[in-house]
């Protein structure tokens, strides 16, 4: 079960954004010729979709993102091509954002046409991040992005994972607390997203189970 | 349920500020530190304390300094460029024998450099930084884990001898995530150590506290020298710390600190696989580098290999700890590129040929 159209990733610095739409981008590629993975990250230097530049080109999905994203300089640049993604009805648009309120920012600029395109717009949290552990805190910083990316939440991607440590059973904690979430913000949870190697039971919502990407695999 | 949380090692820092009962920072970006100083601004408000965005980096050191000298626990923060302008105020809280914890998390240099992880502020941190007869405390964390667990030792050390205690990490292990245990233990829990020499107001009739590190006559300053070493010696003796993996019957002994570690532990086990006892040891401590467990180990070693993000700094306080009694080569990578096991694994077994010829 993926979204259609364009489906944004935004959420908490750190929460997975840039897994997931690298996830999703890769997912909607075997299913349609058209994909496009936008990088809208004017936050990090560090962790770009850039980063996997070539499993894309391989993948033949379009990747748009500044010039100076994994360049190591630090310019909060757009890709000049951003706006290419609500152009053309038949490609299927993936677009990572920023963290935080600060990183939303960039999508103020994008706010009507993404509220005209009929967006899937997606909460990525995660439980055991410390500063989104509660569902309060989640629901907080889910507000300030709202407010300063001018859109509304569709939906919600649970990502709670522990990195390497996650277990099925941490994967199942996080259950409550991202149901705790919907509830308070009225959002659907779209689905549950963890490593494939983790064999969880029966969760109540579609799984999306990722290949992990990782910088610096020889640590 | 799991009590772990996911975080990264720059934020582990922050927390463990923050558990530790440090209530003032100080600090200013600068990529790959950043978030240190992000999160305090978000979690500093919440717990009572102050975060300050310094106007520069300079402006920062000198704030820790005030805040130490008033008896507060403090912290900075930067990344290399930004430590070179903070000397001058590590010089400063030394003569003065002020407490204070400062983070380097580690990019390429020298300049402006760039923003990848690099280990070449080594000479820099375990020589002081500053100008004058001097050590700080250098703590260099190998996880995030341990981001966490030494910025709580850091606190109690620069409380427990008057100094700064710098934790020296890196790109990596600042930026990187992993499944973390916030626990502080009760060693952890003196935050608020009595601190008579501190200049708060006088309240109590005591006689005033002065925090100075102008002596202009020779033979005084001479004197507060004298004393400060006697103190560095006390450090040395107590608190070398090091981490080791196989090394109790290493012939090829890797050392290396920080994320360098954790890479050259991977070729450690593969040269293990082809035959050769090779071994880590990794400096917890690298002021005071832990001597006692080179020479120790260099009774059974035939080579040393030090594993540096930089052009050869640790190698020399290798050489020296052990006194030149073993050959000791070098294994690095710089401006940001990163080790990888297998240039660590060619360096282990050219040692092992060499030591055997």
């Amino acid at each position: 079960m993926l979204p259609n159209g364009i489906t944004v990733l935004a959420g908490h610095y750190g929460s997975g954004k840039t897994q997931i739409a690298t996830h999703l981008a890769l997912e909607l590629r075997k299913r349609h010729a058209k994909v496009t993975l936008c990088d809208l990250d004017i936050v990090n230097p560090y962790f770009r979709t850039a980063d996997s530049k070539d499993l894309f080109e391989a993948a033949g999905i379009r990747l748009i993102s500044s010039p100076y994203a994994g360049s190591n300089v630090e310019l909060p640049g757009f890709p000049p091509e951003a706006a290419s993604v609500f152009d053309d009805p038949e490609v299927f648009s993936v677009i990572d954002v920023g963290g935080d309120d600060r990183g939303a920012l960039a999508l103020g600029r994008y706010a009507d046409r993404l509220r005209d395109g009929g967006a899937a717009i997606l909460l990525v949290i995660n439980r055991y991040r410390p500063l989104s552990g509660s569902a309060r805190d989640a629901a907080d910083i889910c507000r300030e992005i709202e407010e300063a990316g001018r859109f509304r939440f569709t939906g919600i991607v649970n990502n709670s994972n522990l990195g390497a440590e996650t277990t099925p059973r941490d994967v199942l904690a996080a259950i409550p607390y991202a149901e705790e979430i919907s509830q308070k913000l009225s959002l659907p949870i779209v689905a549950v997203s963890a490593a494939k190697t983790l064999t969880l039971p029966e969760t109540g919502y579609p799984v999306w189970k990722m290949e992990l990407y990782r910088k610096w695999v020889s640590l | 349920m799991s009590e772990k949380v996911l975080i990264k090692g720059n934020e582990a820092v922050a927390e463990a500020a923050i558990a530790s009962g440090c209530r003032h920072f100080f600090g200013y970006p600068i990529t790959p530190q950043s978030e240190l100083a992000a999160y305090l601004a978000r979690r500093m408000p919440k717990v009572g304390g102050v975060y300050l965005q310094a106007e520069s980096e300079v402006a920062a050191i000198n704030m820790v300094y005030g805040a130490s000298a008033a008896g507060v626990r403090c912290m900075t923060s930067s990344s290399s460029p930004g430590i070179s302008l903070k000397s001058e105020g590590l010089s400063y809280l030394a003569g003065c024998d002020l407490p204070a914890v400062v983070v380097n998390v580690q990019r390429g240099g020298p300049g402006l450099g760039g923003i990848q992880p690099s280990q070449a502020d080594y000479f820099q941190a375990t020589r002081g930084g500053g100008h004058g007869d001097y050590h700080i405390i250098v703590l260099a964390p190998g996880g995030v884990q341990e981001m966490f667990s030494y910025t709580c030792k850091a606190f109690d050390l620069a409380d427990q001898y008057r100094m700064t205690v710098m934790v020296l990490t890196d790109g990596i292990l600042g930026q990187m995530m992993e499944a973390t245990s916030m626990t502080v233990n009760s060693e952890q829990a003196t935050a608020n150590s009595e601190k008579p020499w501190a200049v708060g107001g006088v309240r109590t009739g005591r006689a005033r506290n002065i925090v100075n590190s102008l002596y202009l006559k020779p033979s005084e300053l001479e004197e507060t020298n004298l004393a400060r070493y006697e103190k560095y010696k006390l450090v040395e003796d107590a608190e070398q710390a090091h981490d080791s993996y196989l090394l109790d019957d290493a012939e090829i002994v890797v050392a290396a600190y920080g994320a360098s570690a954790r890479i050259a532990k991977n070729a450690v086990d593969e040269a293990r696989n082809r035959g050769v006892k090779a071994g880590l040891l990794r400096p917890v401590t690298l002021w005071p580098f832990p001597k006692k467990a080179f020479l120790e180990a260099s009774k059974h070693a035939r080579a040393f290999v030090s594993v540096e993000m930089s052009m050869g700094q640790m190698i020399e306080d290798i050489e020296l700890a052990i006194r030149c009694s073993r050959p000791v080569s070098l294994c690095s990578r710089v401006g940001g590129m990163v080790p990888d096991p297998a240039k660590i694994l060619q360096a282990i077994i050219s040692a092992s040929q060499e030591a055997t010829a």
